[in-house]
């Protein structure tokens, strides 16, 4: 448009070329936590625990898993709100979906068991 | 005007919170004030890819939940013979810590990258990209294992005849995803090796003035792998 602008694009140009600046120690501390997390799940297998303790577990180191995964190495958490929320909320979404088909496959078993006995 | 010098001012002068979203949104210009359109657009085909794979594990699901045979146990079907003894789910377990280290050394070669340490980042690139092709050359492994014990899409020796279709889709396409991030990070590393970023030279393809951004853009979708891969763990193999 005029020289502001043009200005203006030369410095959001160097702000991008130094942008993201994080001391190392951050994603070493990141990197040793998901190791340990995934320790965790590998051991809810390894010590064979069952029901809804296992699911429960899976589930927690999951989300801490992803969590640190998107905060910490994609940088979700120096983003604007604008973006985070762009990508955060529509996944949630698929929430929705899981619970139309959780109704869908407790219908399927249950024609399959009442009509067909054990079918495939 | 004085909206243009508005946006384009310190971004400590924005609004925070809720008020920042609305702001940002209504601002009739770019939407994400400190994503460049690359990132954006990298962020928004991983919002798409995330429901391809939530898909796949809804289709899982739904083929788990309605079946009355029973599912074949993954702790068992997963163990290898290691040492006279059946060591459960072990080979997933390395899979998994091999693509977590991978993930930690692109995250340190997206900061050596805006450090402007060329040489030392793309060699992270490289060992990312090695990480990656060691995770599909188990993947190869763990295919090749299960089809000579006879799993197929429409049978297996275990159990509901659903497990096979789901598992060569799901750790199919997901295999495929990280093919294509070797194959993007070998390119993207052979540029900043080359110091086309720190030379700002234009991309072949889309002619745009070369940045280190493009190591972090190229992070965002390894990142990605990686956490698609989570999920595939906690459910596919744990559950």
């Amino acid at each position: 448009m005029n020289e502001t602008t043009a200005h203006a694009h030369i410095q959001a140009g160097q702000q991008l070329q130094t942008g993201q600046q994080h001391p190392i120690r951050l994603y070493l501390l990141v990197w040793g936590m998901l190791f340990v997390l995934s320790a965790f799940s590998y051991m809810v297998d390894y010590l064979g625990l069952q029901g809804y303790l296992r699911w429960t577990l899976i589930l927690l180191f999951m989300m801490a898993k992803a969590g640190l995964i998107v905060a910490i190495f994609m940088h979700m958490a120096w983003e604007r709100l604008a973006l985070v929320y762009a990508i955060l909320l529509p996944p949630l979404l698929v929430l929705v979906f899981v619970a139309l088909m959780v109704s869908e496959a407790d219908y399927t078993i249950f024609t399959r068991l009442t009509f067909f006995g054990t079918g495939p | 005007m004085a909206q243009t010098t508005g946006t384009h001012g310190e971004p400590d002068l924005r609004p925070a919170g809720l008020r920042g979203v609305a702001a940002d949104f209504s601002s009739d210009q770019r939407a994400f004030k400190t994503a460049s359109w690359g990132k954006a657009m990298m962020w928004i085909f991983l919002l798409s890819d995330t429901f391809v794979f939530g898909c796949f594990l809804i289709a899982y699901m739904t083929a788990r939940m309605s079946t009355p045979v029973a599912w074949p146990n993954p702790s068992e079907v997963f163990a290898l013979h290691i040492g006279g003894q059946d060591v459960p789910l072990i080979l997933i377990a390395i899979m998994t810590f091999v693509l977590i280290s991978s993930s930690g050394t692109m995250a340190m070669a997206v900061n050596f990258g805006y450090r402007r340490e060329r040489h030392r980042t793309a060699m992270l690139m490289l060992l990312t990209a090695l990480l990656g092709a060691c995770f599909v050359g188990m993947q190869a492994f763990e295919w090749t294992k299960l089809i000579t014990e006879g799993v197929r899409p429409w049978e297996n020796p275990w159990g509901a005849a659903q497990f096979g279709s789901t598992f060569f889709m799901i750790t199919g396409f997901h295999g495929t995803h990280v093919t294509i991030g070797v194959i993007f990070l070998l390119i993207v590393a052979r540029k900043v090796w080359r110091g086309d970023f720190d030379e700002e030279r234009r991309g072949f393809f889309t002619s745009r003035r070369g940045r280190y951004e493009a190591v972090e853009i190229m992070g965002l979708y390894w990142h990605f792998v990686d956490l698609v891969w989570v999920f595939i763990f906690a459910f596919f193999y744990l559950w």
